[in-house]
């Protein structure tokens, strides 16, 4: 039996459904409760409880004008939407809804790749369109342009912009909504809207300049409610001559503080990819029971003590592996800046050359890269990193429940804020009863200015006891995170309140701009209702604040 | 409710996993070929033979061989000859463990049905 929409009788949700049928094709309306169960969550931590979010339909246009025609039926009728582009969301809420009840509009239809333009490095597509199916196409047309890919390559590469997601390559390529450029909106009205130079009449550079005139509105629709994309332009890397690959490490905890700097320095000159940073040290715990008590002792470990401990074995506390793209002669000699501006500011510091391609790489090639790299790295989708998604392992083999959600706050890109979030956030994962890795964090690098300070929590489809755990943990370590100044950038939808809350600045002067906004281009809120942390009137509890 | 799917999941996957028992089909070798073009889009990436991180297997094989790790099935899907059409409809449309269901906007009826004909055209 459908989850209605909140407020909606059986009567008008039927009527909607048949006028839905009418506009689409009956074939792509899909409420029986086999078909409105492909779209649960797989991965939510609500599965199976009553605050899970569940759809009542899906619709699936192919085409703009039945986006626009769906929209239509749901602003007169109230039926509130949510919009999804492949899906494929895992952890962020693949392809349910915020709000129970909504009827979702399932855009894997509208996957054409509208242009891949060589020479200008740059692309328009639909949302349906994966980062497999992009490569796919310009692979076939054996274009010289790279993708800039996030780790499972069946994503939707205008959803992923859309919530922020992002890759490996270049700075101005990983940050997916950063590199857009143009997009096309059916508003909550079910008018159509382009932004950038794709407002024009007659466009000629939908994917060449964001800005065109007047405020740039595209930031809007990024995890937000305003309307439902159905293209985007994005800027896409030339491909490069050659890659090579780098590792740097040095000795001492307290390194982390020059080092990061360094690298700081090298991104900010758009000489390096999506840095990695490793620990060593961190890595060795497992084979190394003397370190384990050092790390556990009552009062905890001293400097002086981990790094007597890391020259007694020669282990380094902390390594980097740096990427470089582009002439072969040019990232040769970006390494060996490297290598000399690191080793001039940091004691100790050693090196130890990684992989080297030139392109294209053959189908053989490209076959071994995993071996010892990744592809993401050169722009190949895959989804091989669901290898780290649970499961069985070789300790736990009988396991056959898998998933995960990630806690993601924002942290300052410096050593002295890795160290101090790993010493405050191990103290809040103790709160919970989790472990975390208090002397030697490492950051996910892939917003080329902030570190994410990334953890996964465990779902389960067969115990709900560790999805309520899970979901108590995040309260808290978002809380935690809060009151630190981190922020996450982005949350899953039981966790988009609390992620919004903790932008409170000035009596929670954005949430209410938003609201303002929401009222006035979605009055009846039918569009994607939480997303973002927006609310349209008629669900928000929040009112004495405003 | 959900606990008895994947039970279900389970004891199919045990069933037909240990007796091997299932039929060869009669799919025309152009289902077949279309269902390897869905198997190709879909499953490979997971369930090939393909190299993962670390130069392990890929994550869906990966797992298959420790399931099967004291048994003669595969862990390669597509080199099975002991799955039906009704187990692989349940693990499609509902997943299994970190593996998603598909909506039948990504597989539809249609496709499912070639993807039935390829992962079952060896049947013993």
């Amino acid at each position: 039996m459908a989850t209605l929409p909140p407020g909606i009788s059986n009567e008008v949700f039927s009527n909607a459904l048949s006028r839905f049928e009418a506009a689409i094709g009956s074939e792509w309306v899909f409420k029986s409760d086999e078909d409105v169960a492909l779209y649960r969550d797989a991965y939510s931590p609500e599965r199976g409880e009553p605050t899970e979010r569940l759809v009542s339909a899906a619709v699936a246009p192919d085409s703009v004008e039945q986006v626009q025609a769906i929209v239509r039926i749901a602003n007169e009728l109230k039926i509130p939407l949510y919009p999804i582009s492949t899906g494929k969301n895992l952890g962020y809420g693949g392809s349910a809804p915020i709000l129970s009840g909504s009827v979702v509009v399932d855009l894997k239809r509208m996957n054409k790749v509208i242009s891949v333009d060589e020479g200008r490095c740059s692309c328009v597509v639909e949302p349906g369109v994966s980062y497999f199916d992009l490569h796919r196409h310009i692979r076939e047309r054996d274009l010289k342009v790279w993708i800039d890919c996030p780790d499972p390559g069946w994503g939707s590469v205008v959803g992923n912009a859309l919530d922020h997601g992002v890759g490996y390559t270049y700075g101005q390529y990983r940050d997916h909504f950063g590199s857009h450029c143009g997009m096309e909106v059916v508003l909550p009205n079910g008018e159509v809207m382009r932004t950038g130079m794709a407002a024009l009449a007659n466009e000629d550079s939908w994917a060449d300049y964001k800005y065109g005139f007047g405020p740039y509105v595209a930031g809007l629709f990024g995890q937000a409610n305003f309307g439902i994309v159905t293209k985007m332009g994005f800027w896409l890397m030339p491909q490069p001559e050659a890659y090579r690959t780098g590792t740097i490490s040095v000795p001492k905890r307290q390194d982390i503080i020059p080092l990061v700097a360094q690298v700081n320095h090298l991104e900010n000159q758009g000489l390096i990819g999506q840095p990695g940073f490793r620990s060593p040290m961190s890595a060795a715990q497992a084979r190394e029971p003397e370190l384990r008590a050092l790390l556990e002792k009552e009062g905890g470990a001293s400097d002086a003590e981990l790094d007597r401990f890391a020259e007694s074995k020669g282990i380094p506390s902390w390594s980097v592996e740096l990427k470089f793209y582009g002439p072969e002669q040019t990232i040769a000699g970006s390494w060996e800046y490297a290598k000399a501006q690191i080793s001039a500011a940091v004691p100790g510091t050693t090196f130890e050359d990684g992989v080297r391609y030139r392109f294209p790489l053959s189908p053989e090639e490209e076959a071994q890269v995993h071996r010892n790299h990744r592809l993401v790295d050169i722009g190949v989708p895959n989804l091989a990193i669901f290898t780290i998604a649970g499961g069985r392992t070789a300790q736990n083999p009988d396991n056959a429940d898998g998933g995960q959600f990630y806690f993601a706050p924002i942290v300052p890109r410096t050593g002295e804020a890795l160290l101090d979030a790993g010493r405050k956030m191990a103290q809040a994962y103790r709160e919970v009863g989790l472990r975390y890795n208090e002397y030697y964090p490492t950051p996910a690098c892939w917003h080329y200015r902030a570190f994410i300070m990334i953890s996964s929590l465990p779902v389960s489809r067969l115990d709900p006891e560790i999805n309520r755990h899970s979901r108590e943990a995040y309260a808290h370590l978002a809380q935690v995170a809060a009151e630190n100044g981190w922020g996450e950038y982005r949350s899953p939808p039981f966790g988009v309140d609390m992620v919004m809350d903790a932008y409170s600045f000035n009596n929670h002067a954005l949430r209410r701009f938003n609201e303002t906004l929401k009222d006035a281009v979605d009055p009846n809120g039918i569009i994607a209702a939480g997303r973002g942390g927006i609310w349209p009137k008629y669900l928000r509890d929040n009112e004495e604040d405003v | 409710m959900k606990k008895h799917l994947l039970y279900m999941v389970t004891i199919i996957a045990a069933c037909h996993g240990l007796t091997a028992c299932a039929q060869g089909t009669s799919s025309s070798s152009a289902e077949v070929t279309q269902g390897k073009e869905v198997y190709d889009k879909w499953c490979v990436h997971c369930h090939g033979t393909g190299i993962g991180l670390g130069g392990g297997a890929l994550p869906g094989t990966q797992q298959l061989a420790i399931k099967y790790r004291n048994s003669d099935i595969p862990a390669v899907l597509d080199q099975r000859t002991d799955m039906t059409p009704e187990f692989i409809e349940v693990i499609v449309r509902q997943g299994v463990s970190f593996m998603p269901q598909f909506r039948k906007t990504e597989v539809s009826d249609s496709e499912l049905a070639m993807l039935n004909a390829y992962l079952t055209r060896n049947n013993r």
